[in-house]
């Protein structure tokens, strides 16, 4: 019975159907099915399989980010069941993510948060066009773990550079990591300004931040 | 809404067609098969007998076209009709009878031979641009008088899809005919479901030869698709202007027509071609040309004007590689053959004036196919309000609001082609680390995976057994005791 319930979920984060996934996981409260069970042999499955199928060039960017939509709303209505077991998903740690200042790109970023959301990722996402204060306060806020910035032009990525040092000048490296993404971004370019990690798109940006909180394995 | 690209105003297609009759008069077709000049002459038709021109009066050519249908289908090896000929339909085939392939390591034209067929129909089979299968090379491993049905033994076995092919000979016409029926489970359900059309040349300026119209009058009696394929070269062997050459075309279709239709009325009988001008430098027919490619746009509207099915030659180039010019040519005129909405475009694959293939340019070509179909897809209503039905309350004033719609997922397929891997549009940095290749390097790699994947298609072996029997009977009164041993085909 359950088996056949975990397939339907991972179907409906595959077809980005949220109405269902929501449904599907109010019925799994209803049949008093382990919520943290639900979240992992079920919706989380057909997250990994849609990054799988997009890593392969089979899925595209509507499907991946309707799937992590379909998994925010799936984890919605069973998070106040895991509070009320006294439990918690285990979150795979903070996020802050910005575009940084001067640059109004943040399709890229966007992507990288909702996927990193749907993968237990606790994300707080400030937008675009960010100074190095209000990123780094939000991130001394909410005790991120990892700041992630985008940025869309070479004359904007230099503020990449700026947070950084602005970081360690606060001592506040390597506690808090960073990630840093946007099309001119080269491992040159991170390596040079001494970033954490960086990816090339929101599948690899998972994996990097699972890396980096040390759940490289989950 | 199909876009359609129309070059001639409907007073000059008449004036096309009223002089086209008068050319079937004066100064007449030279008709060098015995047959169809004793079929002319009984229709009402004037023969000199020393001559062998004949004065074809329009209204035998009426009662031809009367008769000639309007559209048909090539069926694939289950029964589908997958190739509408009629209308503004349009399909694509690989170009036939190269001579030589391109090879992607050495980038020599490799004389062809078995494997080099083989190669061709497996990646076409796999590519879902190419509604039909072509016999694309002669294979020179075999005595030239079974290469014709050779080739349409090699494509029967490794292909499912429709074929357009043609013979060499009056002879083997017959016995690919034959081939075709033992597919088919018999003449009558051969013709009932036409597997493969046949192209049949007359020979410009104006003249039907032996064996060209004694294949017509084969297939006409067959009840096979015939698909004339008349060849009018601007400046040489037709008059240099545009208007001219389509005038002589269409006097060598209607001429050819007439034939098959007296042979058996009722028959499937298309207006083809491959039109080219004659380039004034090199003496060449370049098939990249867009004169060329705007003949045949302009022989199309004729053809479709009386309602004829159509063919044309196209998404060719004359380039030796697959390079810039290949694209460009190929692209192009692929794009100019379907806004003409001409049923079947047969040419992708090749380069140097059609005597060369190439599995690469197969794949390459593909993608000028979709963009081309996508083109004829035109734009398309998909949703109540055009625009603000999308501006709800989860719109957010931000640039990734619209990846975020469940419409957007429902639409984007059929809004947008989504193009193969030949195709780049990865970012520097991807591009660099796929290990930086240009098109052709990409499609090497496309051609390779896709040989890599093919599967031949399961065909009934009782069929295949008596294909291959069929087979190794010609080649054995060609003189030869074997057939050459194909890899993955054993037949029992």
């Amino acid at each position: 019975m359950s088996e056949e319930l975990y397939k339907e979920m991972a179907q409906s984060i595959i077809d980005g159907d949220s109405d269902i996934a929501i449904e599907l996981a109010k019925k799994s409260i209803e049949l008093k099915m382990h919520p943290l069970e639900t979240i992992t042999k079920g919706f989380v499955i057909g997250v990994n399989y849609i990054g799988d199928q997009f890593g392969a060039g089979e899925a595209f960017l509507p499907e991946l980010v309707m799937a992590g939509e379909a998994m925010k709303a799936a984890v919605a209505v069973l998070e106040p069941e895991l509070l009320k077991l006294g439990e918690a998903r285990e979150m795979m740690g903070k996020v802050v993510l910005a575009t940084v200042e001067g640059d109004i790109h943040e399709i890229g970023k966007t992507l990288v948060g909702t996927m990193l959301s749907a993968s237990g990722f606790e994300v707080v996402d400030l937008g675009v066009d960010q100074p190095a204060d209000k990123i780094i306060g939000k991130a001394l806020e909410i005790n991120a773990d990892i700041i992630g910035m985008s940025a869309l032009l070479t004359t904007t990525m230099v503020r990449q550079r700026e947070v950084i040092e602005e970081l360690d000048k606060e001592g506040l490296r390597p506690r808090i990591k960073v990630m840093v993404g946007g099309a001119p971004i080269t491992r040159d370019w991170v390596t040079k300004i001494k970033a954490d990690g960086y990816s090339e798109d929101a599948i690899g940006a998972v994996k990097i931040a699972k890396e980096l909180v040390g759940k490289a394995d989950q | 809404m199909q876009p359609k690209l129309l070059l001639l105003e409907e007073e000059m297609i008449i004036r096309i067609l009223d002089e086209a009759y008068q050319l079937l008069l004066k100064p007449g077709i030279k008709v060098n098969n015995e047959e169809a000049r004793d079929l002319l002459a009984l229709a009402g038709a004037k023969v000199d007998s020393e001559t062998n021109i004949v004065q074809i009066p329009e209204q035998i050519v009426h009662k031809a076209l009367e008769s000639t249908p309007r559209e048909f289908h090539l069926y694939d090896y289950e029964g589908n009709p997958t190739v509408r000929y009629g209308g503004d339909a349009v399909h694509f085939d690989p170009g036939s009878s190269g001579i030589t392939m391109l090879n992607p390591e050495t980038l020599e034209h490799d004389t062809t031979e078995t494997p080099h067929l083989i190669k061709l129909l497996k990646v076409a089979e796999q590519l879902p641009q190419y509604d039909a299968q072509s016999t694309a090379v002669v294979c020179h491993d075999v005595p030239q008088t079974i290469q014709d049905s050779y080739r349409l033994y090699l494509s029967l076995i490794y292909s499912r899809k429709p074929i357009v092919t043609g013979a060499f000979t009056n002879k083997t016409v017959t016995e690919m005919i034959d081939m075709l029926a033992i597919l088919a489970g018999g003449h009558a359900a051969s013709r009932e479901k036409p597997r493969a059309i046949f192209d049949v040349c007359p020979a410009p300026p104006l003249i039907w030869s032996n064996f060209g119209a004694g294949n017509l009058i084969a297939l006409a009696r067959a009840g096979v698709p015939a698909e004339i394929v008349s060849v009018p070269l601007s400046g040489a062997a037709a008059p240099v202007t545009m208007l001219g050459t389509v005038t002589q075309h269409a006097a060598e279709c209607l001429a050819g027509i007439t034939i098959h239709q007296l042979a058996h009325a009722g028959s499937p009988i298309v207006w083809g071609g491959a039109a080219a001008i004659f380039d004034m430098r090199k003496g060449a027919t370049p098939m990249g040309a867009v004169e060329t490619a705007m003949l045949d746009c302009s022989y199309a509207q004729v053809a479709k004007y009386i309602g004829m099915p159509t063919h044309t030659y196209l998404g060719a180039t004359d380039s030796k590689l697959v390079d810039a010019q290949a694209g460009l040519e190929s692209g192009i005129s692929a794009m100019i053959g379907a806004l003409s909405g001409i049923n079947m475009i047969s040419g992708s694959g090749m380069l140097d004036f059609l005597s060369c293939h190439s599995a690469e340019k197969l794949v390459i070509d593909a993608e000028g196919i979709s963009m081309a179909k996508r083109m004829l897809g035109g734009v398309q209503l998909h949703t109540e309000t055009l625009a603000t039905g999308f501006y709800d309350h989860n719109i957010n004033f931000k640039g990734g609001d619209f990846l975020k719609q469940k419409i957007t997922m429902q639409l984007f397929r059929k809004e947008q082609h989504l193009p193969s891997d030949v195709i780049d549009r990865a970012s520097m940095r991807d591009w660099k680390k796929a290990g930086s290749l240009d098109t052709f390097e990409r499609a090497k790699v496309m051609v390779t995976n896709l040989l890599a994947s093919y599967k031949r298609p399961e065909i009934d072996p009782a069929k295949l057994t008596a294909l291959h029997v069929f087979m190794l009977d010609l080649a054995r009164k060609a003189g030869v005791e074997s057939l050459p041993l194909i890899e993955d085909f054993q037949p029992a």
